[in-house]
């Protein structure tokens, strides 16, 4: 089948978005319990190799991204055991995770370096993907694509209609109280941090097992830190997690394509362009008055339980 | 009225004490934060539990609200033993308490704030119907969906009330409730506290303002160093009374010796302002303020908190500047449009309430606390930008030794000293540095009685050596005690200025709370 330019455009901006919108997610989900974590891009590597290796070995699909989800959280642990319990700065201890994931991964796999995964079967979603252009362009993905979407609706739903949502953002907003209320903060950001490290490690999966079906060393290449940006970006929500991540992966697909084209700006410059849009965002984020939108009041503040 | 009669019939069926507390006793090592202590609260009743910063009111009511554990004797609610072992145990059998500090949410609303204090609550239609109906009923007015983050104290303060009231207790504690409210708020918080009088639940009430609690309670129980020493009626008593029942004997304080001369030299620093809007609206706005002080005498300003005095600090030490020169003469020279740096080069140096975060930074050291202050004195600045560490060093082991601050080293960290000692230091750091004009706003403080003696000698010296002191205080012995001249504040206005010799503690209080103050 052939499809249009524009088909194929969007096509490609939902794949390269994807593993930005679990990451993000995976971000968000710990900065809204209070804890910063700097090591999403170690987290995103380790479960890029994870799952990587088992979809070599020849399990499934879904068994591969458990084994992703697990990789990324079992890193994510350490971060958790150092920062909550042995109270490390978690500035130093996040970007210490980032520089250990990647020398671990490097380390881990360089055997499989060269080696192709199976490619991943799209489900199509019958009826949608027979409407022209964005039947083609949304509604013909492989499964990780409607897992992220339905991912953050999750996430949104747990946040703002649950009880245990509500606790998890007052851990983040003011720790201290939330502990006078009687609310565990330290069990409560494992937790977070246990799910986060699991969706990070998905988001990297997802560029092993669909993006480039290839292991290759650094191979997250700043996806980490991008998710990171995208979390202020959003206000620190899930739907608007996805609004960033799209444009984000927009933007850099957009450029590619205005390289093929010969679109006469230095590729250098396009390739910078969603890295500026971020900082242009960031920017007009940082200039919003304190209110709802603002971070968590305890974000990246240890706590220590006073005796 | 018939709903209130009912909950009353419900809650006083039962018996007549609510809360029974016996021989209760707490050890901090050897100190002994609460002995044998006997507190008896009728159903009902509003009881106050008064007593000086130290006496052992919060121990009391921590064991009562199962945070602290006693170490011997018993207690009874509602006729059954009581020895609750969390604060949800207490919570689970009819006792709340609302803090000093809020645990309140900033960046959630209102709503969610209560929900998160009530076991297994959501944020709901069904909550909100509720909460409604139990503001209505103790007039507690609460916008349900604003973010606390807009909100002042007093409304601050209702979301914690409420919260607590959602559970139904038969037994209130509050703390110190009305230290951060505004006149208005604190009416309003009274009528509340008599309809829930009226409903039969029992209300433990902390404080130590005299006045509100002769308005207000049925029955005080005071404190003294860990233990009680009276119970009265406190509207059969004056101010006066119970003041003197509330500290006891005192100490042999060194009563302030009649400044000589003082009195017939010239104003040093002159004071002289209109209004003075402060930066943040919380705080109170000045109004009309003259004052003077000559060269070593030592001015006092009274006033219950939150009635101007840290916009009156702010003003004189410079942390607030004026855009008229004039409105501030130190020495013939107009300062008040000069910030604090300049007016510290000129030898006026204050020492703010707040020790920690204000006056010192809890994470340095004492010897780079030094160097905030003090540096432009014992070549502590080597010159424009470097700093001598030795020199900062050797000043602050100066400190420690000439006025006995109790820490290991220059290089301890501020936050590890004890609120009296590090008091000591940083007045110390401004003694050694000379001052002609020292401003300091209450210094002692929840600071122990040794440390408060030895604080007020201190700033007596001060003057003895000719500076000029205002001291701003809430503590009416104090003033009373070291202070020449003595005036009150109230609404951001000051009162006339008398000498201390014929100041009694009734003129003080009545001046306090504005009296004369408009005549």
């Amino acid at each position: 089948m052939e499809y249009g330019l524009f088909t194929s455009i969007i096509h490609a901006i939902v794949i390269a978005s994807t593993p930005l919108v679990f990451a993000g997610l995976g971000a968000l989900i710990q900065e809204r319990a209070g804890v910063l974590n700097l090591g999403i891009e170690g987290l995103m590597i380790v479960g890029a190799l994870a799952g990587f290796a088992s979809a070599l070995a020849g399990y499934p699909l879904i068994v591969s991204v458990f084994v992703a989800a697990f990789a990324g959280s079992a890193l994510a642990s350490i971060f958790a055991l150092l920062v909550l319990r042995l109270y490390a700065n978690p500035v130093a201890t996040g970007l210490a995770l980032t520089l250990f994931g990647l020398g671990l991964s490097a380390l881990a796999g360089s055997q499989y370096v060269g080696q192709a995964a199976p490619q991943v079967a799209e489900w199509i979603i019958p009826g949608l993907n027979h409407i022209p252009v964005i039947g083609r362009a949304f509604f013909s993905h492989d499964p990780l694509v409607y897992l992220s979407i339905v991912m953050a609706g999750t996430m949104w739903w747990f946040l703002t209609k649950s009880r245990a949502g509500l606790i998890l953002r007052a851990v983040g907003e003011n720790h201290s109280s939330a502990h006078s209320l009687g609310f565990s903060v330290i069990g409560i950001r494992f937790l977070a941090i246990l799910t986060g490290g699991a969706l990070a490690g998905i988001g990297g999966a997802y560029l092993t097992l669909v993006q480039t079906p290839l292991f290759v060393e650094g191979m997250t290449a700043g996806r980490g830190w991008i998710a990171l940006a995208l979390v202020v970006f959003a206000s620190w929500r899930p739907f608007r997690v996805i609004a960033g991540a799209y444009l984000f992966g927009g933007v850099s697909i957009v450029q590619l394509h205005g390289q093929a084209l010969g679109i006469s700006i230095a590729a250098q410059w396009l390739s910078m362009l969603p890295y500026l849009v971020t900082i242009c965002a960031l920017v007009i984020i940082a200039s919003r008055v304190k209110g709802e939108n603002s971070a968590p009041g305890s974000l990246g503040i240890t706590f220590k339980e006073s005796k | 009225m018939t709903e209130s009669v009912a909950i009353a019939e419900r809650l006083s069926a039962s018996s007549k004490q609510c809360l029974g507390v016996r021989g209760l006793s707490k050890y901090f090592g050897d100190f002994a934060a609460n002995r044998d202590v006997t507190l008896s609260v009728d159903a009902g009743e509003i009881h106050a539990l008064l007593g000086e910063n130290g006496a052992g009111k919060s121990t009391l009511v921590k064991m009562i609200y199962g945070i602290l554990k006693p170490d011997s004797g018993s207690m009874e609610l509602l006729t059954n033993p009581y020895s609750p072992d969390s604060p949800s145990d207490a919570k689970h059998s009819g006792v709340g308490m609302v803090f000093q500090h809020f645990a309140v949410f900033d960046a959630l609303t209102v709503l969610e704030n209560i929900a998160l204090g009530l076991e297994g609550r959501f944020p709901d239609e069904t909550l909100a119907a509720e909460i409604a109906e139990v503001c209505e009923r103790y007039r507690l007015h609460v916008e349900l969906n604003r973010r606390v983050h807009d909100l002042g104290a007093g409304e601050r303060q209702r979301v914690e009330i409420i919260r607590v009231l959602m559970q139904d207790p038969r037994l209130l504690i509050l703390d110190e409730p009305t230290s951060v409210l505004t006149p208005q708020e604190t009416e309003q918080l009274f009528t509340t506290l008599d309809r829930l009088s009226d409903e039969g639940r029992s209300i433990i009430y902390i404080s130590h303002k005299l006045d509100e609690v002769r308005a207000l309670c049925d029955r005080a129980t005071l404190m003294r160093a860990g233990q009680v020493v009276d119970v009265v009626d406190p509207r059969q008593e004056s101010t006066r009374s119970l003041g003197e029942k509330m500290i006891g004997e005192r100490l042999n304080e060194t009563k302030r010796s009649k400044a000589s001369n003082a009195e017939k030299q010239k104003a040093r620093l002159t004071v002289r302002v209109g209004d003075v809007y402060p930066e943040s609206t919380r705080n109170v706005v000045l109004n009309d303020v003259y004052l003077s002080v000559a060269p070593g005498s030592i001015l006092g300003i009274s006033g219950v908190s939150g009635n101007g005095q840290d916009t009156l600090f702010d003003v004189l030490s410079g942390e607030l500047t004026l855009p008229n020169p004039d409105s501030m003469v130190l020495d013939g020279e107009p300062i008040a449009h000069l910030g604090v740096e300049q007016r510290r080069l000129r030898g006026l140096l204050g020492a703010p309430e707040n020790r920690l975060g204000h006056a010192a930074i809890p994470e340095l050291t004492l010897w780079e606390n030094v160097i905030l202050t003090a540096r432009h004195t014992r070549g502590i600045l080597k010159n424009e930008h470097l700093i001598s560490g030795t020199s900062a060093k050797a000043f602050a082991d100066e400190v420690i030794s000439t006025f006995d601050v109790r820490t290991q080293s220059v290089n301890a960290k501020a936050s590890s000293l004890s609120g009296g000692n590090l008091q000591k230091f940083l007045i110390g750091r401004e003694l050694l540095g000379q001052p002609k004009v020292f401003i300091v706003s209450n210094p002692t403080w929840g600071v122990d009685a040794k440390a408060q003696l030895f604080i007020h000698q201190m700033i007596m010296k001060m003057a003895d050596e000719g500076a000029s002191v205002i001291l701003i205080s809430q503590d009416i012995d104090e003033l009373l005690s070291v202070t020449d001249r003595i005036c009150a504040i109230c609404h951001g206005k000051l009162s006339r200025t008398f000498p201390t010799d014929e100041m009694t503690p009734e003129h003080l209080g009545a001046l306090m709370l504005g009296q004369e103050i408009d005549s």
